[in-house]
């Protein structure tokens, strides 16, 4: 087989080196009852020319060729090709996580490089080395609200990605941590400020809120900390949409953001892997969960990094660690870092730019269906047809329409979630709004 | 010998080697009207330039990158010998196959009529791993190893939920991974550890005695982190099982089994699986990896939605999940992560994987054989896929499983898993796999016993290495004390902290 390196005379040599007869004797000391008797019921190995014809079957049923208009948490961006280029390096690729630091710079400086940016671009003061995604993110962010504040009281917008909510609920119902959800503005769609006022008390650990929202819907930041200070809570700010924040204020005022990269030349991959971030102030930095780089020197005085303040984790603290991640998404991290590095200052500005001029273009000709202001996706109103029947009619022109927003949010029924970015083309917006006729 | 010196580059952070208004991108031109930021969005939404951002061209940006990587070690350098990790060769056409437009670009909210090919790998993955773990049901959701393992730990709790008690308390051998307490905690239970033998297995006496109406599972490993397999499993099964508790394994060391051996036929009722070891996905400098749960048919009522079910002649996902613990990730798990995993059991198909067990503890055993005669070993129970050698003789002579760690560097391989786990004293904990050739082996075990030898001869050479890098030893010390976390400019002096 092409993936064991040994012949058959090599084994014979390591066999006897061993003492035994054969390879298989190294397992006679298994019990009886515990061996499988029976080959595996799998079909037999195949060759690799085999295997890419099987996946490129599978990849022809799927949605090649056809123009797309969902996001909701997942977007389609252009991915440079210097992002493959680099993360199929085998020294990136098939290296392990950078614990012997003198022959891991490569992988420690690069995640040295993404915390410093993640951090210019939220305006937080550190970054960690990454998450699993953005949705786990959110309850890794509670539980530091928690463990900051003593507190053990979440309260979280309607507004926020349903799937994030979710994944919340399963992580919060077993840290005993009562989570209440507030609703969002009928006209505005932005997270209802009164409900919160209402509903926080001085229980209440974390305020969390993303922007732009689920609906597209930019917050009002600024506010909601005020809101969240006041009562002696933190402000958790989620992002699903990185590209935002090429164009919009950093959310600075908050204490914890928690947000998905995956719109930084991260394939959209039927939902991961994708790589999530938290990022907060330095007073908070020893609550927060997963890997850290940081700067050192080596025995030389030349400067050097690696993983630090590991006294946090798991592998040293046991049940007492701030989490139980082990593994980040250090390759993702890589791809999001090549990507910030190639649009830089400049190109995140202009991508920002491009997406909401597409999405104002088709905003303009399907009205939005709220107020408030909106990047690059929006909730419209489907006008007494059913989304089904418009996302029908649109597959027909080889058209992926919006998200129906009835499975999480009943009182929307008639509306889709609709996304726009540079990749839009302005033939496919206009036969879009066409099928709204 | 394996290595020699050569030289490496220098290279600059991003932040020091940018200049204004150097581009490494060119965007299309619009086909709309631009719009006014200011106009669309209200002043008080738009941010000003994002300071110290990079700005450098796309010629300087690939070779930052490419100059970075060749401070890396890799599997592609090189064996990987770190105990507990299975850093095995990671197939190049998984990464080809992973990256085909209509799985790569598959939105998770595109119709289903147009998901059918990824649905069908996700499923086929699924059943691949019920046979190969001999366990009923698969949910690929989790995303990595503890993440699995609080998927597999709230699955329980769920199930004694409805049994009317969640109970209290999970036990934990004391040769466990540090993610296994951890993760216990997050579930909301606390930690009981309980003693190995002096052979390294679970000790019966006292799981007879620990084991109550409080205790809601066993998270154990098997082979443990000795590499030994522990021959009292079905005594340990029945222990929990007659109490009413269950039987969590983690699946980390699942190479030493695949095709010899089915947790789901040793009374084990979940484990996880770490796709990025056993399944050859590539580690990628620390993840993205998967962690897909594997669980007995009385647990799967509680998998989180959604499940693929199979209707007339098309997948569906199924939502109408009532008794489920809740969504663990959003959407269905890291796809890229699983088709990978798929090829690479496409390639191998059922013999082929039970070669790769058989080739994965022939060099284990080989390993052990060879280094024997110079370094402690102190369980000798057969082992599996990894061996576990104490630093004993070495430390009388003032040198420690970490120093001889760092000389192995010298001698060009990464090191071995130091000081774990922590029931051996000075811990060499060594997992070859089974994708080193017979001449690679015999470099690393020359390398191994060279250092032996040094280590009575000039001791101070091995605490002071590595020797040859071009980052000398780290000051990890220093860096924990003052951390600096992120580059700051020069003027404003570097971020310290506490």
């Amino acid at each position: 087989m092409r993936y064991l390196p040994k012949s058959q005379a090599e084994r014979r040599q390591m066999v006897e080196a061993c003492g035994v007869e054969s390879a298989e004797q190294l397992f006679s000391h298994l019990p009886d009852g515990v061996r499988l008797k029976r080959p595996l019921d799998l079909a037999p190995g195949i060759s690799e020319y085999d295997i890419v014809d099987y996946f490129r079957a599978r990849s022809a049923e799927g949605a090649s060729g056809y123009a797309s208009f969902l996001g909701a948490g997942v977007y389609a961006h252009y991915r440079p090709v210097l992002v493959d280029t680099v993360v199929s390096r085998g020294e990136f690729l098939t290296s392990y996580t950078p614990y012997q630091a003198e022959i891991s710079q490569g992988t420690l400086v690069t995640i040295f490089e993404f915390q410093t940016m993640i951090c210019q671009l939220t305006g937080m003061e550190v970054a960690n080395a990454s998450m699993y995604d953005g949705s786990t993110a959110v309850p890794e962010a509670a539980m530091m609200a928690a463990r900051i504040t003593g507190r053990d009281g979440v309260l979280i917008a309607r507004s926020v990605h349903p799937e994030y909510r979710e994944v919340l609920l399963t992580y919060a119902r077993n840290q005993g941590m009562p989570v209440q959800e507030f609703g969002y503005n009928n006209e505005s769609g932005a997270a209802e400020l009164a409900d919160l006022e209402s509903k926080i008390n001085d229980a209440t650990a974390a305020v969390i809120v993303q922007s732009p929202n689920f609906f597209g819907v930019i917050e009002n930041v600024k506010r909601l900390a005020e809101i969240a200070h006041r009562h002696g809570a933190l402000l958790v700010f989620i992002f699903t949409e990185a590209v935002s924040l090429g164009i919009l204020e950093p959310p600075a005022d908050a204490d914890i953001v928690a947000g998905e990269l995956q719109s930084f030349a991260i394939s959209p991959s039927f939902g991961g892997p994708f790589a999530g971030i938290i990022a907060t102030k330095e007073k908070f930095m020893r609550q927060m969960p997963g890997r850290l780089v940081g700067e050192t020197v080596d025995s030389r005085g030349n400067r050097a990094f690696c993983l630090t303040l590991a006294t946090r984790e798991q592998h040293i603290r046991r049940e007492k660690a701030t989490s139980n991640i082990c593994t980040n998404q250090a390759l993702i991290a890589l791809m999001a870092t090549v990507f910030m590095t190639v649009y830089g200052k400049q190109g995140l500005r202009e991508l920002a730019e491009q997406n909401l001029a597409k999405a104002h273009y088709l905003g303009a000709k399907l009205k939005p269906r709220f107020s408030g202001a909106y990047f690059n996706e929006f909730v419209a109103a489907t006008n007494g047809k059913t989304p089904d029947v418009i996302n029908q009619a649109l597959l027909k022109k080889k058209i992926i329409g919006g998200v129906p927003l009835n499975r999480w949010y009943p009182e929307l029924e008639n509306s889709m979630l609709l996304c726009a970015t540079e990749m839009s083309k302005r033939e496919h917006m206009d036969q879009l709004a066409e099928a709204w006729q | 010998m394996k290595v020699r010196s050569h030289i490496t580059q220098n290279e600059a952070l991003l932040f020091e080697m940018g200049s204004p208004g150097k581009v490494g991108y060119q965007l299309p031109s619009l086909d709309v009207p631009a719009v006014d930021a200011v106009a669309a969005l209200g002043r008080e939404n738009v941010r000003a330039e994002i300071e110290g951002f990079p700005e450098v061209s796309e010629v300087e940006a690939i070779r930052h990158f490419t100059r970075l990587s060749t401070w890396n070690y890799a599997i592609d350098l090189g064996l990987y010998p770190l105990g507990s990790c299975t850093m095995k060769y990671n197939p190049r056409v998984n990464e080809l196959v992973a990256r085909l437009d209509g799985l790569a670009w598959a939105h998770p909210y595109q119709p289903e009529a147009l998901a059918q090919g990824a649905m069908e790998v996700m499923a086929r993955l699924e059943a691949a791993l019920a046979e190969i773990t001999g366990m009923d049901a698969v949910t690929l959701q989790p995303a990595a190893g503890a993440h699995g393992e609080l998927t597999g730990i709230l699955l329980i709790r769920a199930l004694l939920e409805k049994r009317g008690n969640p109970r209290k308390k999970i036990l934990i051998p004391d040769s466990a991974h540090g993610t296994n307490p951890a993760t216990a905690a997050i579930a909301g239970y606390t930690v009981e550890n309980i003693h190995s033998t002096a052979s390294g297995m679970v000790d019966l006496a006292e799981l007879e005695r620990v084991v109550d109406k409080d205790v809601a599972a066993l998270m154990m490993t098997n082979p443990n982190t000795l590499g030994v397999f522990d021959d009292n499993m079905a005594g340990v099964a029945e222990i929990l099982h007659k109490k009413g508790a269950l039987v969590y394994m983690y699946g980390a060391n699942m190479n030493a089994l695949v095709g010899i051996a089915r947790p789901g036929d040793f009374g084990v009722d979940v484990m996880h699986l770490n796709l990025h070891k056993t399944f050859s996905t590539p580690h990628g400098g620390g993840g993205p990896g998967g962690g897909p749960v594997a669980v007995k048919k009385i647990l799967e009522p509680f998998l989180p939605a959604p499940r693929m079910k199979r209707l007339r002649n098309r997948w569906a996902f199924d939502y109408k999940r009532p008794r489920a613990i809740g969504k663990v990730r959003a959407y269905y798990g890291n796809f890229g992560v699983i088709v990978r995993a798929l090829a690479y059991i496409l390639a191998h198909g059922g013999d082929g994987l039970r070669n790769a067990t058989v080739d994965a503890v022939l060099n284990a055993n080989y390993i052990r054989r060879k280094l024997e005669p110079f370094y402690d070993l102190p369980y000798t129970a057969p082992n599996m896929h990894e061996v576990v050698f104490s630093d004993d003789r070495q430390a009388k002579l003032g040198v420690r499983t970490g120093d001889i760690a760092k000389r192995l560097i010298d001698y060009g391989f990464h090191p071995y898993t130091v000081s774990f786990p922590l029931i051996v004293h000075g811990a060499l904990m060594i997992e070859p796999t089974e994708t080193e050739s017979k001449l690679e082996l015999d470099l690393f075990i020359e390398a191994m016993t060279a250092i032996a030898k040094e280590v009575e001869t000039d001791p101070q050479l091995v605490r002071s290495a590595p020797h040859s890098t071009r980052t000398s030893k780290v000051d990890e010390v220093g860096a924990a004390r003052r951390p600096i976390l992120r580059w700051k400019p020069r003027e404003t002096g570097s971020q310290t902290a506490d």
